[in-house]
């Protein structure tokens, strides 16, 4: 693309650029001391880029839906791009980016996080579960059953995170009565509106009174 | 009557088809394709609402890591649409040409895509974006509607064409409002409101060869969406596919393709890899369409005895300096009251804004909520009740068409929502009617909206084991489209609906149009049922010509050939019973197959086709704070067979989940002095949530309207809104006796 930029506009060296220089020297300077050759030629062409962005990746340690990863993530990945985008765990969704409106709900330790405002660092040795660690193979979990029963649902893009919701609300307590649910749930947005019957879902599993 | 009427909670139905996979987050929608070699794809938006671009400084984003391609105006590559003379390829909704993706320097309004970074991971491609600095020539831009009302025109194409349904209309005498016994006049807006689906738009746009294109987009047509980009970039329709299996919401902001779908396309053909372009939230309220500014002037003349004599309407519509937008604001009061003088004046206003799309009810919506309240305040000036008052000019066919209606029950759905809601509690006089600190008021709404029936095509294939395969281009954006479908597929074959599967969000699959303007039912149902009963054929020629005890099936009506218990019978007889896997081996195939398209009938012209909706709010308004809680919401709705009630019963709890946010919450707001929104996102935006929304108590009248189509169904999705609004408004008049004539109406207006 170097040569498509406008030749009218003067150079400007950013400080991102000059951080990212200092960078990839700096890596080739630790790198000489290992394999000088290899690393040498290789920040001459597009290996360079490569390694440059391995030095930028932490090691991460999680255990998602029961699995444990060990991973390698730039420290300003969400956890939410993490999932969706590295893992292909795309059951979490992505509706605003600022914790506005609960489609991203995830379990950390079995609490309910947005993945959204969360960096995937921050979640070093914790478990997580997203809506696709819920169901014990073909046995749907209480919750996923209520929603389809009550068809608490229209377009099923806020529903991952209705549901990981509805779960914790009734964890904390806070399912006790319709009131109670509809404050607890309020920071999950369904725009289809299919709230009455979410609460409804959610009702009936809270009296049904199993262990979620 | 009320055995006509059911409620969702005692009556059978069939579970959603698609809700396993989206309970399990395994359906997938448009950004949730991981294609081998995807990359990303960042907007980046114009600063100025007016004016050209000087320069684009894009080096340090391309030298920042991961960055593959910065592209723009300067360096995009030619759409080879852009440049047939002024003709855009994308059919515009209405006059004008839609914004050209980096077609030029020009920038209409602010948010505008004017660039793209590509990348090979999303945060490289975001903080590309962030590098990315323009320079701009500003010019004066104007956004301020009220400040420019006087600038409004009279639709192109209703200056081309008087007779179109934009164009200015009059029945009767012209001047019969002034003449008029008892007068309201009065003025009402509606602000901006945002769809905001809650799946950000996005599209994965893979050129799997240089002339073959395959989008995964968020669109409400595949096939719409199809043709828009085969003309756009040359193509023949079949080198087009379009994807869209799941889509997460869209209230019409998918049925007019946008300028981010061509920029990830150009993006895709100019790194030559798949891209995947998702909008953010802010972006949602600049590039994908809007419920347009509108302001709305009502004169109504009554008798003293309540007889509607003059209604005069006239509404103006925002729209961009680029699209004439246009929407059916005014058309339900040509054709809702028998008002022998009815006057309607249409402008639209241009202003340095992106272009409006229609929006769930769309005008319908808007133009209601200005009729449904002033018919309030002409009862309540007449002293007569809402209802009455409404029953009083009750028409029995269509005074706008002059024909009759194909069915009408609004009368019952009156009768059925009086009830539920509890009207005997309603008091005349406002104020009348306390809990404690609360005023209570009850309110009504009506809604109307045209049964839209269009074409479509389904193919249907039955295998040896009795399962049915269905297709169709049609999307779902929530509403339950596979369920209903297998459902009628189940009604005419008696095949078990866990037999039956219908796909549909692909290009590929026999014809569809939009879904959108409540038509899917009405449209794709008929197919679905025509090719269900030439399966039904092809299997009856086939076991009568085994002879013997199967020659009757000769001579049985399509109708009367039936699954029973997975096998062919003739419903009502002890005919013989027919294994399909039998006779398929017997005629030595697999499996059967037919397409069969649908459409409108001569009954089009005949009768005048509408679904009605009654809607009925209890309101508390804390008397201090002015806080406005909606308690109970009551829908009716005669919207023709309902065919999966449950889904249906959803839908309705959505329009009036919608109408909520129109009454109370939803505004768009922009800084005039920079053209930009200052709402662009849910903190600033409000849209419903649970704790804003009650049980809403959903009643079908469930009558079918065969004159509309052959399934009966007259459309629901928009009658689930159309009306919300005005119903929350006059209720809260009645808590409070204030009339709130511009939404949203928040506790700042009541104190």
């Amino acid at each position: 693309m170097g040569d498509n930029h406008n030749p009218d506009q003067p150079e400007n060296e950013s400080f991102a650029e000059s951080r990212r220089n200092f960078l990839k020297n700096s890596s080739l300077l630790t790198a000489i001391a290992v394999t000088p050759g290899v690393v040498a030629k290789a920040a001459e062409n597009d290996l360079g880029e490569k390694i440059a962005s391995a030095f930028e990746k932490v090691p991460l340690k999680m255990e998602i839906n029961g699995v444990k990863q060990q991973l390698s993530v730039e420290p300003r990945v969400t956890l939410l791009d993490l999932l969706r985008e590295q893992l292909n765990l795309t059951g979490t969704k992505k509706g605003c980016d600022y914790g506005q409106c609960g489609a991203c709900t995830v379990h950390v330790n079995g609490q309910r996080v947005l993945s959204c405002l969360s960096l995937a660092v921050m979640h070093e040795g914790q478990k997580i579960t997203t809506i696709e660690g819920l169901a014990k193979g073909d046995q749907l979990h209480p919750m996923q059953e209520a929603f389809i029963k009550h068809d608490g649902f229209q377009c099923g893009y806020c529903t991952p995170g209705q549901i990981m919701s509805a779960i914790a609300c009734i964890r904390e307590g806070h399912a006790e009565n319709e009131a109670d649910i509809r404050e607890f749930m309020s920071g999950n947005i369904c725009r289809c509106g299919a709230y009455p019957n979410i609460v409804d879902a959610i009702t009936e599993v809270k009296n049904n009174g199993q262990k979620l | 009557m009320n055995e006509a009427f059911f409620d969702k909670k005692d009556y059978k139905s069939l579970d959603r088809v698609d809700g396993r996979l989206k309970v399990t987050g395994a359906a997938r929608y448009s950004a949730e394709y991981q294609l081998s070699g995807l990359v990303y794809a960042v907007l980046v938006e114009s600063k100025i609402a007016k004016g050209t671009i000087k320069s684009i400084d894009s080096k340090a984003a391309e030298r920042a890591p991961g960055v593959l391609a910065v592209i723009s105006h300067v360096n995009a590559i030619k759409v080879p649409g852009y440049q047939t003379s002024n003709q855009h390829p994308s059919e515009p909704p209405v006059n004008g040409q839609p914004l050209r993706a980096f077609y030029d320097n020009n920038v209409y309004y602010n948010g505008q895509p004017v660039a793209v970074v590509v990348a090979s991971t999303l945060e490289k491609a975001q903080y590309g974006a962030s590098l990315v600095k323009i320079q701009y020539e500003k010019e004066q831009h104007k956004t301020d509607f009220d400040a420019n009302m006087e600038s409004a025109v009279l639709p192109a194409q209703a200056k081309k064409n008087p007779k179109s349904p934009v164009a200015d209309y009059s029945r009767g005498d012209k001047n019969a409002f002034a003449n008029a016994p008892v007068k309201i006049d009065a003025e009402y807006v509606l602000p901006t409101e945002v769809h905001n689906p809650m799946e950000l738009q996005a599209i994965t746009a893979h050129w799997e060869a240089e002339d073959k294109l395959t989008v995964y987009d968020k669109v409400q047509g595949t096939q719409p969406t199809q043709k828009q980009f085969a003309k756009e970039w040359n193509l023949p329709p079949e080198n087009v596919k379009v994807i869209a299996t799941f889509v997460g919401g869209a209230f019409g902001n998918g049925l007019h393709n946008w300028p981010h779908e061509t920029a990830a396309i150009i993006a895709a053909k100019q790194v030559k890899k798949p891209v995947k372009l998702v909008l953010t939230r802010e972006q949602m309220f600049t590039m994908v369409g809007y419920r347009p500014y509108t302001w709305q002037k009502i004169q109504m003349g009554a008798t003293k005895d309540g007889k509607l004599v003059a209604i005069n309407h006239e509404s103006v519509g925002q729209t961009s300096s680029y699209e004439e937008f246009t929407e059916s604001t005014l058309q339900q009061t040509r054709m809702m009251y028998a008002s022998p003088n009815i006057n309607t004046r249409y402008r639209i206003l241009k202003l340095d804004v992106s272009t409006p799309i229609w929006m769930r009810g769309p005008g319908e919506a808007t133009g209601a909520f200005a009729l449904e309240s002033a018919m309030d305040e002409m009862a309540f000036s007449l002293n007569i009740d809402p209802i009455e008052f409404r029953l009083m000019n009750y028409t029995d066919s269509d005074p706008d068409k002059q024909l009759p209606w194909s069915t009408k029950y609004l009368k019952e759905c009156y009768d059925a929502g009086k009830e539920k809601i509890g009207w005997e509690k309603r008091k005349m006089q406002p104020g009348s009617v306390r809990s404690g600190e609360w005023l209570v008021g009850y309110g009504m709404g009506t809604g109307t909206f045209g049964a839209n029936r269009g074409v479509a095509a389904v193919r249907a294939e039955l295998d040896a084991e009795g399962n049915l395969l269905m297709q169709c281009a049609i999307t779902d954006i929530g509403p339950g489209t596979g369920t209903a479908m297998v459902q009628i597929a189940s009604n005419t074959t008696g095949i078990a609906t866990d037999k039956i599967t219908f796909q549909l969000g692909n290009s590929q699959f026999p014809k569809a149009g939009n879904q959108g303007g409540s038509s899917t039912v009405n449209s794709v149902g008929p197919a679905v049922q025509a090719a269900c009963n030439a399966l039904k054929e092809q299997l009856k020629t086939m076991i009568a010509s085994n002879g013997g005890s199967q020659a009757a099936f000769a001579s049985a009506k399509t109708d009367d050939i039936l699954f029973v218990n997975g096998q062919i019978q003739i419903a009502g007889s002890d005919s013989a019973k027919v294994d399909i896997g039998t006779l398929f081996k017997q005629n030595n195939i697999r499996k059967i197959e037919t397409t069969q398209e649908s459409k409108p009938d001569e009954n089009r012209n005949k009768y005048s086709m509408y679904a009605f909706s009654m809607h009925f709010a209890e309101v508390h308004v804390h008397s201090l704070t002015g806080q406005i809680r909606v308690k109970k919401v009551v829908c009716c709705a005669d919207a023709g067979t309902i065919i999966s009630p449950k889904t249906a019963a959803n839908q309705m709890i959505g329009g009036a989940t919608g109408g909520i946010g129109m009454a109370l919450m939803e505004s768009a707001i922009i800084d005039h002095r920079f053209g930009r929104y200052v709402t662009k996102d849910f903190a600033e935006y409000h849209v419903p949530v649970h704790a804003d929304v009650p049980h809403v108590e959903v009643f079908f009248v469930n009558k079918p309207d065969t004159l509309a189509d052959p399934v009966g169904s007259k459309g629901l999705g928009e009658i689930a809104i159309i009306g919300v609004a005005p119903a929350i408004a006059n209720a809260i008049f009645n808590a409070t006796g204030k009339r709130i004539r511009e939404l949203p109406i928040t506790p700042d207006k009541l104190i």
